[in-house]
């Protein structure tokens, strides 16, 4: 079978390639390595829709960050993926280096944001009234966002698939060949145009075709989330103003309402390294507390660590190259603001390449996950009575029914493995980390997908959960 | 609205023995609502020996006590609803609560007795760094897995933590067969009861490292192994002592919180320090007419104690049904010298039965000690005692007519003679 496109890596980028593609009348299917969307660099993020002063004016990060930015927020509510617009501040804690953030200030006008201010501590400290005593001063741009990076992925692959694309999971690309006009992948498919969205593995992909040798460094983060018992000790996202000692941590609320800490930025080499140090967790910690006072760390309920792909160039690598080849890698932050933007701007040179005519039937058809959390009495009293499962608790902290792990494991794209669960619906996301729930699941799972439960895995293949069978349940 | 005269949020043993004593108290109008499949609670996942010695005189296993208290609530035609699941409790008692068969369902109470248990501390909790492969159980659902659904999670097994639960699971894996590494205590004592260690680690010749701890966490998909280093007195891992363990499993047992989401929704007060509601002497709540008992309250060591405990509990919510307490003024019992909490921790002195049990645990590990009760400053009753362990609880008893004109109510450890 030919097709159109052919789309390397389900990260967020990929996604949102694959739905920005699927409107158009182009045969499209997305090859991702792990048994689910969203496993690499998109899970493990700070999901932040920064407001776009960041990056060097000129840069593609700089153009995609805030085109991406303004994309998302009509995105989320098209797709239906937790969005919120709560705002950010650049803190700094030395009068002398206020104009690092007038610096800040001036290359996010230039860059397009909107409604920058820079504000003093003591009204910095009005808007959020836990900030340090030692903060002077804060650039606040209120046009900044959380978002769910899981949400947000596979609301792009769902809606990609109603519209006619494919996805095919626990593939992973090990060899491309150029065969007369068009390309043959792992000896098996062939597709006119190739999509290098490969996150982490995109110079791998690159060098399978070409010859510059080209390199990408996984800059690895660690992160601390909180109890949401805790959630709302800040509303919103603060970061430190860069200085001598380092680039700071941030902190957050996320859009489930807990708190997240970090990240950590240490070069490294094992592309597979996602283990969080001692080192690492103290940092962020210790800088973390410098923003906001009375950090709990009693109320840790998890860590973890991400790898960003970071390109030589240090800006996007974003093109077409020879024959029908375009790729969108080095996408370290603000990848998960950009990653819309990124999709037009690979969308733009495929449809001048292919000229192919709209898919009329596009539409905004992905509907989103029930979340009895959210619901009101009434609500979900309707929803029980329509489906008795969603009466069924499965995860008791986040109150997450048997009705909305069975939907998420029927959907379009199947939630197949209990961290996707957990990506979609929460389930062992809460405060106790799946203690009480995981075995329900695994259950649900096993008999929704006609397996054995012994072939549950955590996430892909080699993450087996069980050893054996003991005996057969009565 | 359905009303109730006591709505029990819990059908493990604290919530079975608090109705029965409602039942012999002549409260007829009792519903249990337990959010498993059957009654009973975590008990029937402890297949091993052991319980009842105190309220029964004989070692049973955990299904077999729980089975004495259902059979005796089936007995007594008491309520109870399988498969729901309390979602909210509000200050009036309104209680709504979620079924498979049922929907969702607002019942009124007079009173509310507190018995959802308790939950297993995570790895999150603990901040091991390294990866977050599959392989780490806490030592609850490992223990579930194997007893309920019939599953060996693993092969090569590492225990963090001596508590109760990760002693047991020793042994239960063992027998399985699998090949349990050892088991890594943070402190230099263990959390879990002395039977434990000798029947679960010493029999088996299962390693006992105290003053260990894992630091880090080897393998991305299934886990590979993990590296434990010994710690110092300020609990810091002391260098050159780091040694990795190849193995599948990693089963935690680091330690139980009170499950108190619905109390807080309740806005019933919470003890930082047992992270259950601060109770009177009656075990009542901060909010009248709530009540609680079991590990919901102050995690127990043995399940006798939660028995116990409950059937007062019960009988106290009877009483405030049947007679109204006048409300007066509360004392707390202050603790020094060791002793970590009370429970209860206030006394309504004027209203307090005759004599009451003070249950408490102790901070560290002591030898010689003598337990003190002051009041006003003067000592009532001291209680010498070879050993004391964080991990075994203790209790005294209280004298109504110790406490006269009492504002001053202080529970200590003094040195021996």
């Amino acid at each position: 079978m030919m097709y159109d496109v052919i789309i390397i890596g389900g990260g967020v980028t990929g996604c949102a390639i694959l739905n920005e593609l699927s409107k158009y009348q182009l045969k499209t299917l997305l090859l991702e390595k792990e048994e689910d969307v969203c496993s690499g660099t998109s899970k493990a993020n700070s999901a932040i829709i920064h407001a776009g002063f960041d990056a060097k004016n000129g840069t593609l990060k700089a153009k995609l960050n805030v085109r991406g930015a303004e994309l998302i927020k009509q995105l989320s509510e098209d797709l239906h993926f937790s969005y919120l617009n709560n705002g950010s501040m650049v803190l700094c804690f030395d009068e002398e280096q206020i104009d690092g953030l007038k610096e800040l200030y001036e290359r996010g006008v230039n860059n397009g944001v909107k409604d920058l201010e820079i504000i003093d501590g003591d009204r910095a400290r009005e808007l959020e009234p836990h900030l340090s005593k030692d903060v002077v001063a804060a650039l606040y741009a209120p046009t900044a966002a959380i978002v769910c990076p899981f949400d947000m992925t596979i609301a792009f692959a769902e809606n990609a698939i109603l519209n006619g694309s494919e996805i095919k999971l626990n593939t992973e690309v090990k060899t491309i060949e150029r065969v007369d006009d068009y390309y043959l992948i792992n000896n098996e498919y062939q597709s006119k145009c190739i999509v290098n969205a490969a996150g982490l593995y995109g110079d791998k992909i690159h060098n399978l075709l070409f010859n510059d040798d080209l390199k990408l460094t996984p800059r690895k983060g660690d992160y601390c989330l909180f109890d949401k018992e805790i959630g709302n000790l800040v509303s919103h996202t603060l970061f430190q103003l860069p200085t001598a000692l380092g680039k700071g941590v941030l902190v957050t609320p996320t859009v489930h309402g807990n708190l997240l800490v970090g990240p950590s930025a240490t070069d490294i080499e094992d592309k597979e390294f996602t283990a969080t140090t001692k080192e690492d967790l103290n940092m962020i910690i210790q800088k973390g507390k410098l923003s906001v006072d009375n950090i709990p760390m009693n109320k840790v309920i998890t860590s973890f660590s991400g790898l960003r792909s970071r390109p030589q160039n240090k800006d996007f690598i974003i093109r077409s190259l020879d024959n029908n080849y375009y790729e969108a890698i080095g996408i370290e932050s603000p990848g998960l603001s950009s990653a819309p933007a990124i999709a037009e701007m690979i969308s733009e040179m495929i449809v001048n390449d292919l000229k192919p005519s709209r898919n009329d039937n596009y539409a905004n058809k992905r509907e989103d996950f029930k979340r009895l959390a959210d619901m009101d009495i009434n609500e979900r009293a309707k929803l029980i009575r329509e489906n008795p499962l969603y009466g069924n608790i499965i995860c008791r902290c986040e109150e997450i029914s048997e009705g909305e792990i069975v939907d998420v494991i029927n959907r379009p794209l199947r939630a197949t493995s209990l961290d996707a669960i957990k990506r979609r619906v929460r389930a062992g996301m809460g405060r106790c980390q799946g203690g009480f729930c995981m075995p329900k699941v695994m259950e649900i799972l096993a008999r929704e997908l006609n397996v054995d439960i012994l072939e549950i895995n955590k996430n892909n293949s080699k993450s087996k959960l069980l050893e054996r069978r003991l005996y057969e349940k009565v | 609205m359905k009303k109730y005269d006591v709505l029990i949020i819990g059908g493990g043993p604290a919530g079975l023995a608090s109705a029965l004593s409602l039942k012999e108290k002549g409260i007829d109008s009792i519903l249990i609502l337990e959010r498993d499949e059957r009654l009973g609670g975590i008990l029937n996942q402890c297949i091993h020996n052991g319980f009842g010695l105190h309220t029964f005189k004989e070692e049973l296993t955990g299904p077999e006590y729980a089975q004495r208290y259902i059979d005796k609530v089936i007995e007594s035609e008491i309520e109870y609803k399988l498969n729901s699941m309390v979602i909210d409790i509000n200050k009036d008692k309104q209680v709504t609560y979620v079924s498979k068969d049922e929907g969702l369902n607002i019942i009124e109470a007079k009173a509310i007795i507190l018995a959802m248990g308790c939950r297993e501390r995570p790895r999150g909790a603990l901040n091991i760094p390294g990866f977050r492969p599959a392989g780490i159980y806490s030592a609850g659902t490992a223990q579930k897995l194997i007893n309920i659904d019939g599953y060996l999670p693993g092969k090569e097994v590492v225990i963090l933590g001596s508590g109760d639960i990760g002693l047991i699971m020793a042994r239960r894996m063992t027998l399985e067969g699998a090949h349990v590494n050892c088991v890594a205590e943070l402190m230099p004592y263990s959390g879990g009861l002395k039977r434990n260690i000798v029947q679960c680690l010493n029999d088996f010749d299962i390693p006992l490292l105290l003053s260990h701890t894992v630091i880090d966490i080897k393998g991305k998909d299934r886990l590979e192994g993990v590296v434990i280093g010994e710690v110092d007195e300020k609990r810091q891992v002391i260098k050159g002592t780091e040694k990795e363990y190849k193995c599948d499993t990693l089963l935690l047992s680091v330690g139980l919180l009170p499950e108190n989401e619905l109390s807080k929704k309740a806005s019933v007060k919470l003890s930082n320090i047992t992270s259950g509601p601060i109770v009177k002497d009656n075990l009542e709540t901060s909010i009248p007419g709530i009540f609680a008992c079991g590990n919901v309250l102050h995690v127990h060591d043995l399940v006798d104690y939660v028995s116990s405990e409950a059937k007062l509990a019960g009988e106290y919510a009877a009483e405030y049904l049947l007679h109204n307490r006048e409300s007066s003024s509360l004392i707390e019992i202050k603790t020094e010298g060791g002793i970590r909490y009370t429970v209860p921790q206030m006394l309504d002195i004027n209203n307090m039965s005759d004599r009451i049990v003070v249950r408490f645990r102790v901070a560290n590990v002591y030898k010689n000690k003598r337990i003190v009760l002051k009041v006003n400053d003067k000592e009532i009753s001291s209680l010498k005692k070879k050993v004391l362990a964080p991990g075994e609880m203790e209790q005294i008893f209280i004298n109504k007519k110790d406490l006269v004109d009492a504002d001053k109510i202080v529970l200590s450890l003094r040195d021996g003679e």
